[in-house]
């Protein structure tokens, strides 16, 4: 089945335009609103997929190791992306545990790992069985990824409580800015060109 | 020259996977992905409107009660969302105050604005450079709206650090959660509205 997909539309402003022929690290925006209407692709597939299974690793260690520690008087306690959702489940908060922890894990283990599955079976010339739901529930999810926020957090946090304890940055929070790069680049940029080739 | 609508030549964009779908063979969903099709989102300036006064009304409580408890041997304190950036500020921290204060009131404050001149504005007829900033002002929203989660993070990763133990505890307050209601609630009125609005009233006016 063939779709017209020689036309693009702008998202913001419903422009329609022939799909201009791009050369590499260039994108294309619209003339009357200003929007990025077409970018050309950033990675080869070989390397999108390559890069996933990087953030699939990242996550692990995301999800295992502490981001920070802080160390007074030869105690030395720990936190992990995890414990920061369980620590607001107490009280009466616990909505909120639940929110930060669909956005810092939920959803980039989601991200993650249909991404990986995806350019997995791209490499192939193939779409992954599932391919659609997958393709639409990952541009669902793309808002609610959150980690670089929590990154930032993480680096506020150190200097918050840095006047009183020692704190000091974790593996964790190294891999979680790796991570939360990724996720940038994989999920907005290049992903989304899959609907292009496989068929 | 300006380039055609995309409703002129009867072609719909898919929100989905970006396809331009003809109406001609497939009105009502997108033959590539599934995704129902839609002229404009459903619904979108009265859903932004609820969404955004729902968030208006959780943000007076977001911002009276305290975001955290603080306790240690020698002082307890817990400080709503602006009393913890004047105490940084007074602590000497001025560059994470400033961060703190531009994520959690410099950025819903904003989004409350813009929403409401969007949506306020949205019905008139204005000229093209009008246009043109208002698309780019609902881009600047798409971009800033989850940065505003970041006091819910810091609360969440302080009070998993800090427990028990000589040096005090902290512990998440109400506040977080009427703020983090808050930042959900303008994200998804961002989400509903429709930025083509802005154009429909101008198309013969160009």
């Amino acid at each position: 089945m063939s779709y017209p997909s020689d036309i693009i539309i702008c998202e913001y402003c419903d422009s329609a335009y022939h799909r201009p022929q791009l050369a590499r690290n260039q994108k294309a925006t619209c003339q009357r609103c200003g929007g990025i209407i077409a970018r050309h692709r950033m990675l080869s597939i070989d390397q999108a997929l390559a890069l996933s299974v990087t953030a699939a690793l990242m996550m692990a260690v995301v999800c295992f190791v502490p981001v920070l520690f802080i160390r007074v008087q030869g105690q030395v306690h720990s936190a992990t992306l995890l414990d920061a959702s369980l620590a607001l489940a107490q009280g009466p908060i616990g909505l909120m545990a639940l929110t930060v922890a669909f956005a810092t894990l939920t959803v980039p283990i989601l991200q993650v790992s249909m991404m990986t599955w995806l350019f997995a079976f791209a490499r192939k010339h193939q779409r992954a069985p599932g391919f659609r739901w997958q393709m639409r529930a990952l541009e669902a999810l793309r808002p609610w990824s959150m980690l670089e926020v929590f990154l930032l957090g993480a680096l506020v946090s150190v200097v918050k409580l840095s006047g009183r304890l020692d704190v000091f940055p974790a593996v964790g929070l190294f891999a979680l800015a790796a991570l939360s790069m990724l996720i940038i680049g994989l999920a907005g940029r290049d992903l989304p060109l899959l609907w292009n080739d496989a068929r | 020259m300006n380039p055609p609508f995309a409703a002129d030549l009867n072609l719909r964009l898919c929100h989905s996977c970006k396809l331009s779908c003809s109406l001609d063979q497939s009105p009502d969903s997108c033959p590539r992905c599934g995704a129902r099709l839609h002229h404009r989102k459903p619904n979108a300036l009265s859903r932004t409107w609820a969404l955004m006064i729902a968030a208006l009304v959780l943000y007076i409580p977001a911002n009276l009660l305290p975001i955290m408890h603080t306790s240690s041997l020698y002082k307890e304190s817990s400080p709503t969302i602006l009393g913890s950036v004047v105490q940084l500020w007074r602590g000497g921290s001025w560059d994470i105050a400033a961060i703190i204060f531009i994520a959690s009131i410099g950025v819903p404050v904003t989004k409350f604005l813009v929403l409401t001149l969007l949506l306020v504005t949205v019905q008139t007829r204005r000229n093209l450079a009008s246009c043109r900033d208002r698309t780019r002002l609902f881009r600047a929203l798409e971009l800033i709206g989850y940065w505003s989660m970041l006091d819910v993070f810091v609360a969440g990763l302080l009070s998993a650090l800090v427990q028990f133990g000589v040096f005090g505890v902290i512990e998440p307050r109400l506040g977080i959660l009427f703020f983090g209601i808050v930042v959900i609630l303008t994200m998804l009125a961002t989400l509903s509205f429709d930025p083509r609005l802005i154009w429909d009233n101008n198309h013969d006016h160009e």
